[in-house]
Protein backbone atom coordinates (compact mmCIF):
# COMPACT_ATOMS: atom_id res chain seq x y z
CA UNK A 1 0.00 0.00 0.00
CA UNK A 2 1.47 3.33 -1.00
CA UNK A 3 0.93 6.46 1.02
CA UNK A 4 0.08 9.76 -0.62
CA UNK A 5 1.45 12.38 1.74
CA UNK A 6 1.27 16.15 2.06
CA UNK A 7 4.41 16.96 0.09
CA UNK A 8 7.26 19.20 1.14
CA UNK A 9 7.21 21.84 -1.57
CA UNK A 10 10.29 23.76 -0.57
CA UNK A 11 12.03 24.74 2.62
CA UNK A 12 9.46 27.39 3.36
CA UNK A 13 6.53 24.98 3.66
CA UNK A 14 5.54 23.30 6.92
CA UNK A 15 1.88 22.56 6.26
CA UNK A 16 -0.68 22.65 3.49
CA UNK A 17 -4.44 22.87 3.20
CA UNK A 18 -6.28 20.45 0.95
CA UNK A 19 -8.45 22.38 -1.48
CA UNK A 20 -9.94 19.45 -3.34
CA UNK A 21 -9.44 15.89 -4.45
CA UNK A 22 -9.45 15.32 -8.18
CA UNK A 23 -9.92 11.58 -7.70
CA UNK A 24 -12.16 9.50 -5.47
CA UNK A 25 -11.91 6.14 -3.75
CA UNK A 26 -11.79 3.39 -6.37
CA UNK A 27 -10.28 5.60 -9.10
CA UNK A 28 -7.19 4.34 -10.87
CA UNK A 29 -4.22 6.69 -10.80
CA UNK A 30 -0.91 6.64 -12.62
CA UNK A 31 2.41 7.98 -11.47
CA UNK A 32 2.49 11.67 -12.44
CA UNK A 33 -1.30 12.18 -12.37
CA UNK A 34 -2.49 15.26 -10.55
CA UNK A 35 -4.84 13.97 -7.88
CA UNK A 36 -5.23 16.89 -5.45
CA UNK A 37 -4.98 20.65 -5.15
CA UNK A 38 -3.25 22.00 -2.08
CA UNK A 39 -3.03 25.54 -0.74
CA UNK A 40 0.34 26.57 0.66
CA UNK A 41 1.42 29.89 2.06
CA UNK A 42 2.88 30.79 -1.35
CA UNK A 43 0.53 29.34 -3.94
CA UNK A 44 -2.12 26.81 -4.82
CA UNK A 45 -0.36 23.69 -6.08
CA UNK A 46 -1.46 20.76 -8.20
CA UNK A 47 -0.10 17.70 -6.41
CA UNK A 48 1.07 14.69 -8.40
CA UNK A 49 1.05 11.10 -7.24
CA UNK A 50 4.18 8.95 -7.34
CA UNK A 51 2.53 5.53 -7.44
CA UNK A 52 0.35 3.70 -9.91
CA UNK A 53 -2.70 1.90 -8.57
CA UNK A 54 -6.17 2.45 -7.15
CA UNK A 55 -7.17 4.89 -4.44
CA UNK A 56 -8.05 2.73 -1.47
CA UNK A 57 -8.80 5.27 1.22
CA UNK A 58 -9.02 9.02 1.56
CA UNK A 59 -7.93 10.26 4.97
CA UNK A 60 -8.02 14.03 4.67
CA UNK A 61 -11.00 16.08 3.61
CA UNK A 62 -11.06 19.37 1.66
CA UNK A 63 -10.52 22.33 3.97
CA UNK A 64 -8.22 20.45 6.36
CA UNK A 65 -4.75 21.85 6.97
CA UNK A 66 -2.16 19.23 7.81
CA UNK A 67 1.60 19.20 8.38
CA UNK A 68 4.02 18.14 5.68
CA UNK A 69 4.36 14.36 5.65
CA UNK A 70 0.81 13.63 6.81
CA UNK A 71 -0.67 10.70 4.90
CA UNK A 72 -3.64 12.02 2.93
CA UNK A 73 -4.67 8.89 1.07
CA UNK A 74 -3.71 5.27 0.62
CA UNK A 75 -3.15 3.82 -2.82
CA UNK A 76 -3.29 0.12 -3.53
CA UNK A 77 -0.44 -0.41 -5.92
CA UNK A 78 -0.98 -2.76 -8.82
CA UNK A 79 0.00 -6.31 -7.99
CA UNK A 80 0.04 -5.65 -4.26
CA UNK A 81 -2.50 -6.68 -1.58
CA UNK A 82 -5.47 -4.49 -0.64
CA UNK A 83 -5.67 -2.68 2.69
CA UNK A 84 -7.54 -5.46 4.45
CA UNK A 85 -4.75 -7.86 3.54
CA UNK A 86 -2.03 -5.60 4.86
CA UNK A 87 -1.02 -6.45 8.41
CA UNK A 88 -2.44 -3.78 10.74
CA UNK A 89 0.84 -2.49 12.14
CA UNK A 90 0.41 0.82 13.91
CA UNK A 91 2.77 3.32 12.36
CA UNK A 92 3.73 6.88 12.86
CA UNK A 93 3.14 9.41 10.14
CA UNK A 94 5.39 9.01 7.13
CA UNK A 95 8.48 11.14 6.80
CA UNK A 96 8.38 13.98 4.27
CA UNK A 97 9.02 12.88 0.70
CA UNK A 98 12.03 15.13 0.53
CA UNK A 99 14.32 14.74 3.49
CA UNK A 100 14.59 18.35 4.49
CA UNK A 101 15.68 19.64 7.84
CA UNK A 102 12.88 21.23 9.82
CA UNK A 103 12.11 24.81 9.01
CA UNK A 104 11.59 27.44 11.65
CA UNK A 105 8.20 28.15 10.22
CA UNK A 106 5.88 30.81 11.54
CA UNK A 107 3.59 29.48 14.22
CA UNK A 108 0.16 28.62 12.95
CA UNK A 109 -3.03 28.68 15.00
CA UNK A 110 -3.19 25.25 16.60
CA UNK A 111 -6.83 24.85 15.75
CA UNK A 112 -6.11 25.33 12.07
CA UNK A 113 -3.68 22.43 11.82
CA UNK A 114 -5.01 18.92 12.21
CA UNK A 115 -2.49 16.51 13.72
CA UNK A 116 -1.05 13.71 11.62
CA UNK A 117 -3.49 10.87 12.05
CA UNK A 118 -3.27 8.17 9.45
CA UNK A 119 -2.89 5.33 11.89
CA UNK A 120 -5.68 6.66 14.07
CA UNK A 121 -8.00 7.10 11.10
CA UNK A 122 -7.59 3.47 10.28
CA UNK A 123 -8.18 2.33 13.87
CA UNK A 124 -10.86 4.58 15.32
CA UNK A 125 -13.22 2.66 17.60
CA UNK A 126 -16.55 4.40 17.70
CA UNK A 127 -20.10 3.21 18.03
CA UNK A 128 -22.34 3.76 15.00
CA UNK A 129 -24.66 6.10 16.87
CA UNK A 130 -21.71 8.14 18.14
CA UNK A 131 -20.20 8.28 14.62
CA UNK A 132 -23.52 9.58 13.25
CA UNK A 133 -23.77 12.24 15.96
CA UNK A 134 -20.16 13.32 15.32
CA UNK A 135 -20.90 13.62 11.61
CA UNK A 136 -24.07 15.62 12.30
CA UNK A 137 -22.17 17.99 14.58
CA UNK A 138 -19.20 18.29 12.22
CA UNK A 139 -16.75 16.82 14.72
CA UNK A 140 -13.83 14.74 13.50
CA UNK A 141 -13.86 11.47 15.55
CA UNK A 142 -10.05 11.43 15.36
CA UNK A 143 -10.02 14.43 17.68
CA UNK A 144 -12.12 12.73 20.36
CA UNK A 145 -10.67 10.69 23.21
CA UNK A 146 -12.78 7.58 23.77
CA UNK A 147 -13.72 6.59 27.32
CA UNK A 148 -15.57 3.37 26.47
CA UNK A 149 -14.17 -0.17 26.64
CA UNK A 150 -10.82 -0.35 24.84
CA UNK A 151 -10.90 3.40 24.21
CA UNK A 152 -14.10 3.21 22.18
CA UNK A 153 -15.74 6.58 21.56
CA UNK A 154 -19.19 6.72 23.08
CA UNK A 155 -22.17 8.97 22.48
CA UNK A 156 -21.29 10.86 25.66
CA UNK A 157 -17.73 11.43 24.41
CA UNK A 158 -19.08 13.05 21.27
CA UNK A 159 -21.51 15.21 23.26
CA UNK A 160 -18.70 16.35 25.55
CA UNK A 161 -16.48 17.11 22.57
CA UNK A 162 -19.27 19.18 21.06
CA UNK A 163 -19.63 21.17 24.28
CA UNK A 164 -15.89 21.72 24.49
CA UNK A 165 -15.78 22.88 20.91
CA UNK A 166 -18.65 25.31 21.47
CA UNK A 167 -16.83 26.78 24.47
CA UNK A 168 -13.65 27.47 22.49
CA UNK A 169 -13.08 31.01 21.30
CA UNK A 170 -13.32 31.50 17.55
CA UNK A 171 -9.94 31.06 15.85
CA UNK A 172 -8.11 34.20 14.87
CA UNK A 173 -8.68 35.14 11.24
CA UNK A 174 -6.03 33.78 8.91
CA UNK A 175 -3.47 36.13 7.44
CA UNK A 176 -3.91 36.91 3.79
CA UNK A 177 -1.84 35.07 1.21
CA UNK A 178 0.64 37.91 0.71
CA UNK A 179 1.45 38.12 4.43
CA UNK A 180 1.76 34.34 4.74
CA UNK A 181 4.02 34.21 1.70
CA UNK A 182 6.25 36.90 3.15
CA UNK A 183 6.48 34.97 6.43
CA UNK A 184 7.26 31.72 4.62
CA UNK A 185 9.98 33.32 2.51
CA UNK A 186 11.37 35.02 5.58
CA UNK A 187 11.51 31.73 7.49
CA UNK A 188 13.32 29.93 4.66
CA UNK A 189 15.78 32.76 4.12
CA UNK A 190 16.47 33.10 7.85
CA UNK A 191 17.19 29.39 7.97
CA UNK A 192 19.49 29.74 4.97
CA UNK A 193 21.46 32.59 6.51
CA UNK A 194 21.63 30.77 9.85
CA UNK A 195 22.73 27.39 8.51
CA UNK A 196 24.55 27.99 5.24
CA UNK A 197 27.99 29.62 5.25
CA UNK A 198 27.57 31.59 2.05
CA UNK A 199 30.37 32.81 -0.17
CA UNK A 200 29.77 35.21 -3.04
CA UNK A 201 31.55 35.63 -6.37
CA UNK A 202 30.89 37.86 -9.35
CA UNK A 203 32.17 38.11 -12.88
CA UNK A 204 31.38 40.28 -15.87
CA UNK A 205 30.46 38.77 -19.22
CA UNK A 206 30.56 40.44 -22.63
CA UNK A 207 27.12 39.64 -24.05
CA UNK A 208 27.81 41.10 -27.50
CA UNK A 209 28.26 37.76 -29.18
CA UNK A 210 25.29 35.92 -27.63
CA UNK A 211 22.97 38.88 -28.22
CA UNK A 212 24.03 39.19 -31.88
CA UNK A 213 23.45 35.46 -32.31
CA UNK A 214 20.04 35.76 -30.64
CA UNK A 215 18.96 38.58 -32.98
CA UNK A 216 19.82 36.44 -36.01
CA UNK A 217 18.20 33.36 -34.50
CA UNK A 218 14.95 35.19 -33.75
CA UNK A 219 14.73 36.38 -37.37
CA UNK A 220 14.31 32.72 -38.31
CA UNK A 221 11.64 32.08 -35.71
CA UNK A 222 7.92 32.86 -35.70
CA UNK A 223 6.76 35.33 -33.07
CA UNK A 224 5.52 32.48 -30.85
CA UNK A 225 8.89 30.72 -31.00
CA UNK A 226 11.20 33.67 -30.36
CA UNK A 227 13.71 33.36 -27.57
CA UNK A 228 14.49 35.79 -24.77
CA UNK A 229 18.10 36.08 -23.68
CA UNK A 230 17.19 34.64 -20.29
CA UNK A 231 16.95 31.14 -21.79
CA UNK A 232 20.56 31.39 -22.97
CA UNK A 233 21.60 32.17 -19.41
CA UNK A 234 19.59 29.31 -17.91
CA UNK A 235 20.89 26.84 -20.48
CA UNK A 236 24.49 27.95 -19.98
CA UNK A 237 24.13 27.41 -16.22
CA UNK A 238 22.61 23.97 -16.76
CA UNK A 239 25.39 22.87 -19.09
CA UNK A 240 28.09 24.25 -16.79
CA UNK A 241 26.60 22.21 -13.94
CA UNK A 242 27.47 19.03 -15.84
CA UNK A 243 31.10 19.97 -15.26
CA UNK A 244 30.47 21.04 -11.65
CA UNK A 245 27.99 18.50 -10.24
CA UNK A 246 28.84 19.44 -6.67
CA UNK A 247 26.94 22.71 -7.17
CA UNK A 248 23.86 20.80 -8.33
CA UNK A 249 22.14 19.15 -5.41
CA UNK A 250 21.23 19.36 -1.76
CA UNK A 251 22.77 19.46 1.69
CA UNK A 252 20.95 16.70 3.55
CA UNK A 253 21.68 14.93 6.81
CA UNK A 254 24.90 16.80 7.36
CA UNK A 255 26.46 16.00 4.01
CA UNK A 256 26.33 17.11 0.39
CA UNK A 257 24.09 15.11 -1.92
CA UNK A 258 24.77 15.93 -5.57
CA UNK A 259 21.86 15.12 -7.88
CA UNK A 260 22.34 13.33 -11.18
CA UNK A 261 19.58 15.29 -12.91
CA UNK A 262 19.77 19.01 -13.47
CA UNK A 263 16.51 20.77 -12.64
CA UNK A 264 17.16 24.51 -12.64
CA UNK A 265 14.72 26.46 -10.48
CA UNK A 266 13.95 29.84 -11.97
CA UNK A 267 12.93 32.65 -9.65
CA UNK A 268 9.62 34.10 -10.82
CA UNK A 269 8.15 37.20 -9.25
CA UNK A 270 4.43 36.97 -8.69
CA UNK A 271 2.04 39.75 -9.50
CA UNK A 272 1.08 41.37 -6.24
CA UNK A 273 4.38 40.45 -4.57
CA UNK A 274 6.37 37.43 -3.52
CA UNK A 275 8.18 34.88 -5.59
CA UNK A 276 8.46 31.20 -6.36
CA UNK A 277 11.32 29.28 -7.95
CA UNK A 278 9.89 26.23 -9.72
CA UNK A 279 12.02 23.76 -11.64
CA UNK A 280 12.46 23.38 -15.36
CA UNK A 281 13.03 19.62 -15.38
CA UNK A 282 16.12 18.27 -17.14
CA UNK A 283 17.14 21.77 -18.14
CA UNK A 284 20.45 20.68 -19.64
CA UNK A 285 18.76 18.27 -22.02
CA UNK A 286 16.26 20.73 -23.51
CA UNK A 287 16.89 22.57 -26.77
CA UNK A 288 16.66 26.34 -26.53
CA UNK A 289 13.23 26.19 -28.19
CA UNK A 290 12.00 23.60 -25.70
CA UNK A 291 13.50 25.53 -22.84
CA UNK A 292 11.78 28.72 -23.96
CA UNK A 293 8.45 26.92 -24.19
CA UNK A 294 8.88 25.43 -20.71
CA UNK A 295 10.00 28.78 -19.30
CA UNK A 296 6.98 30.64 -20.74
CA UNK A 297 4.60 27.94 -19.55
CA UNK A 298 6.12 27.94 -16.08
CA UNK A 299 5.86 31.71 -15.72
CA UNK A 300 2.25 31.74 -16.87
CA UNK A 301 1.28 28.90 -14.54
CA UNK A 302 3.22 30.33 -11.60
CA UNK A 303 1.35 33.60 -11.97
CA UNK A 304 -1.97 31.85 -12.55
CA UNK A 305 -1.45 29.65 -9.46
CA UNK A 306 -1.29 26.27 -11.17
CA UNK A 307 2.18 24.93 -10.47
CA UNK A 308 2.74 21.22 -9.92
CA UNK A 309 4.19 19.76 -6.76
CA UNK A 310 7.25 18.26 -8.48
CA UNK A 311 8.12 21.65 -9.92
CA UNK A 312 8.45 23.02 -6.40
CA UNK A 313 10.14 20.05 -4.76
CA UNK A 314 12.69 19.24 -7.48
CA UNK A 315 14.90 22.30 -8.15
CA UNK A 316 18.56 21.39 -7.69
CA UNK A 317 19.85 24.96 -8.01
CA UNK A 318 18.20 28.37 -8.42
CA UNK A 319 18.79 31.01 -11.07
CA UNK A 320 17.53 34.51 -10.42
CA UNK A 321 17.67 37.63 -12.55
CA UNK A 322 16.81 41.15 -11.52
CA UNK A 323 18.23 42.78 -14.64
CA UNK A 324 14.81 43.87 -15.83
CA UNK A 325 14.40 45.80 -12.60
CA UNK A 326 17.59 47.70 -13.32
CA UNK A 327 19.77 45.80 -10.85
CA UNK A 328 23.36 45.34 -11.99
CA UNK A 329 24.37 42.46 -9.70
CA UNK A 330 22.35 40.02 -7.58
CA UNK A 331 23.91 38.35 -4.55
CA UNK A 332 21.17 35.90 -3.70
CA UNK A 333 20.36 33.85 -0.65
CA UNK A 334 20.63 30.09 -1.26
CA UNK A 335 17.31 28.27 -1.05
CA UNK A 336 17.86 25.32 1.29
CA UNK A 337 18.51 22.46 0.94
CA UNK A 338 20.13 23.60 -2.33
CA UNK A 339 23.80 24.52 -2.21
CA UNK A 340 24.13 27.24 -4.84
CA UNK A 341 22.32 30.12 -6.48
CA UNK A 342 23.28 31.95 -9.67
CA UNK A 343 22.28 35.57 -10.17
CA UNK A 344 22.20 37.72 -13.28
CA UNK A 345 21.91 41.49 -13.41
CA UNK A 346 21.08 44.02 -16.06
CA UNK A 347 22.92 44.12 -19.38
CA UNK A 348 24.54 47.54 -19.45
CA UNK A 349 26.73 49.18 -22.07
CA UNK A 350 30.23 49.67 -20.66
CA UNK A 351 33.71 50.48 -21.96
CA UNK A 352 35.41 47.11 -22.45
CA UNK A 353 39.10 46.59 -23.14
CA UNK A 354 40.00 43.73 -25.42
CA UNK A 355 43.16 43.14 -27.48
CA UNK A 356 44.38 46.63 -26.73
CA UNK A 357 41.18 48.31 -27.87
CA UNK A 358 38.48 49.95 -25.78
CA UNK A 359 34.97 49.60 -27.15
CA UNK A 360 31.46 49.92 -25.77
CA UNK A 361 30.07 46.46 -25.11
CA UNK A 362 26.88 45.06 -23.51
CA UNK A 363 28.09 43.75 -20.17
CA UNK A 364 26.28 41.38 -17.81
CA UNK A 365 27.28 40.70 -14.22
CA UNK A 366 26.88 37.05 -13.22
CA UNK A 367 27.16 36.02 -9.58
CA UNK A 368 27.35 32.83 -7.62
CA UNK A 369 26.22 32.34 -4.05
CA UNK A 370 27.81 29.11 -2.90
CA UNK A 371 27.58 26.95 0.21
CA UNK A 372 31.04 26.75 1.76
CA UNK A 373 30.22 23.36 3.30
CA UNK A 374 30.13 21.97 -0.24
CA UNK A 375 32.40 24.06 -2.45
CA UNK A 376 34.87 26.88 -2.14
CA UNK A 377 35.53 30.05 -4.08
CA UNK A 378 38.06 28.38 -6.37
CA UNK A 379 35.51 25.85 -7.55
CA UNK A 380 32.82 28.52 -7.81
CA UNK A 381 35.10 30.73 -9.89
CA UNK A 382 35.75 27.90 -12.33
CA UNK A 383 32.01 27.35 -12.59
CA UNK A 384 31.33 31.01 -13.47
CA UNK A 385 34.13 30.89 -16.04
CA UNK A 386 32.45 27.85 -17.60
CA UNK A 387 29.14 29.75 -17.78
CA UNK A 388 30.91 32.59 -19.58
CA UNK A 389 32.62 30.25 -22.03
CA UNK A 390 29.34 28.55 -22.88
CA UNK A 391 27.63 31.89 -23.48
CA UNK A 392 30.34 32.83 -25.97
CA UNK A 393 29.30 29.83 -28.11
CA UNK A 394 25.52 30.38 -28.20
CA UNK A 395 24.94 28.13 -31.21
CA UNK A 396 26.14 25.19 -29.09
CA UNK A 397 23.72 25.84 -26.25
CA UNK B 1 -10.29 49.84 -37.93
CA UNK B 2 -10.51 53.04 -35.87
CA UNK B 3 -7.89 54.11 -33.34
CA UNK B 4 -10.39 53.36 -30.56
CA UNK B 5 -10.87 49.83 -31.86
CA UNK B 6 -7.11 49.36 -32.08
CA UNK B 7 -6.75 50.71 -28.55
CA UNK B 8 -9.36 48.23 -27.26
CA UNK B 9 -7.56 45.34 -28.97
CA UNK B 10 -4.22 46.37 -27.50
CA UNK B 11 -5.65 46.67 -24.01
CA UNK B 12 -7.27 43.25 -24.38
CA UNK B 13 -3.87 41.75 -25.23
CA UNK B 14 -2.22 43.67 -22.41
CA UNK B 15 -4.69 42.66 -19.71
CA UNK B 16 -4.36 39.03 -20.75
CA UNK B 17 -0.66 39.27 -19.97
CA UNK B 18 -1.06 41.43 -16.87
CA UNK B 19 -4.60 40.94 -15.51
CA UNK B 20 -3.99 43.31 -12.62
CA UNK B 21 -3.60 46.29 -14.94
CA UNK B 22 -6.37 48.87 -14.89
CA UNK B 23 -6.58 50.00 -18.54
CA UNK B 24 -8.02 53.36 -17.50
CA UNK B 25 -4.88 54.14 -15.52
CA UNK B 26 -2.50 53.82 -18.48
CA UNK B 27 -1.08 57.11 -19.66
CA UNK B 28 -0.89 56.84 -23.45
CA UNK B 29 2.32 58.77 -23.96
CA UNK B 30 4.39 57.29 -21.12
CA UNK B 31 6.51 54.15 -21.48
CA UNK B 32 4.49 51.09 -20.51
CA UNK B 33 7.44 49.57 -18.68
CA UNK B 34 7.64 52.67 -16.50
CA UNK B 35 3.97 52.35 -15.61
CA UNK B 36 3.53 48.58 -15.32
CA UNK B 37 5.47 45.77 -13.70
CA UNK B 38 6.17 43.83 -16.88
CA UNK B 39 9.29 41.99 -17.98
CA UNK B 40 10.65 40.75 -21.30
CA UNK B 41 8.59 37.55 -21.10
CA UNK B 42 5.46 39.66 -20.58
CA UNK B 43 6.50 41.82 -23.51
CA UNK B 44 6.91 38.76 -25.72
CA UNK B 45 3.53 37.41 -24.63
CA UNK B 46 2.02 40.82 -25.34
CA UNK B 47 3.54 40.88 -28.84
CA UNK B 48 2.14 37.38 -29.44
CA UNK B 49 -1.27 38.65 -28.23
CA UNK B 50 -1.11 41.66 -30.56
CA UNK B 51 -0.05 39.37 -33.41
CA UNK B 52 -3.11 37.21 -32.82
CA UNK B 53 -5.47 40.15 -32.31
CA UNK B 54 -4.47 42.13 -35.40
CA UNK B 55 -2.93 39.42 -37.62
CA UNK B 56 0.30 41.35 -38.07
CA UNK B 57 3.89 40.24 -37.64
CA UNK B 58 6.04 42.47 -35.47
CA UNK B 59 9.78 42.01 -36.07
CA UNK B 60 11.96 42.21 -32.98
CA UNK B 61 13.72 45.22 -34.45
CA UNK B 62 10.44 47.14 -34.19
CA UNK B 63 9.96 46.51 -30.46
CA UNK B 64 11.28 49.98 -29.53
CA UNK B 65 8.30 51.46 -31.39
CA UNK B 66 6.00 49.63 -28.96
CA UNK B 67 7.17 51.52 -25.90
CA UNK B 68 3.99 53.54 -25.29
CA UNK B 69 0.29 52.92 -25.84
CA UNK B 70 0.15 55.72 -28.41
CA UNK B 71 3.23 54.28 -30.14
CA UNK B 72 1.60 50.86 -30.40
CA UNK B 73 -1.61 52.33 -31.80
CA UNK B 74 0.41 54.26 -34.41
CA UNK B 75 2.41 51.16 -35.30
CA UNK B 76 -0.65 48.96 -35.78
CA UNK B 77 -2.59 51.62 -37.68
CA UNK B 78 0.37 51.99 -40.05
CA UNK B 79 0.78 48.23 -40.44
CA UNK B 80 -2.90 47.82 -41.23
CA UNK B 81 -2.82 50.63 -43.78
CA UNK B 82 0.05 48.84 -45.54
CA UNK B 83 -1.83 45.53 -45.72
Amino acid sequence: MAEFVMPQLGADMSAGKLIQWRKKVGDRVERGDIIADVETDKADIEVEVFSTGTIEKILIQPGEKVPVGTVMALIREEGKPAAAEVPAVPREVAAPTTPVAPVQAPPMPAAAVAPPRVAEALRIHISPVARKLAADLGIDPATITGTGPGGRITLEDVQQAAQAQAAKPAPAPEMDRAARMRQAIGAAMARSKREIPHYYLSTTIDMGRPLAWLTQENLKRSVEDRLVYGVLLVKAVALALRQFPDLNGFWVGGKPTPKPDIHVGVAISLRGGGLVAPAIHDTDRLSLGELMKSFRDLIQRARAGSLRSSELSDPTITVTSLGEQGVEAVFGVIYPPQVALVGFGKIVERPWASEGQITARPILTATLSGDHRVTDGHRGGLFLAAVERLLQEPSLL
Amino acid sequence: MTRDEIRSGILRALTQVAPEVDPASIKPNLRLRDQLDIDSMDLLNFVIGVHKEFKIDIPEADYPQLATLDGIIDYIAKAQAQK
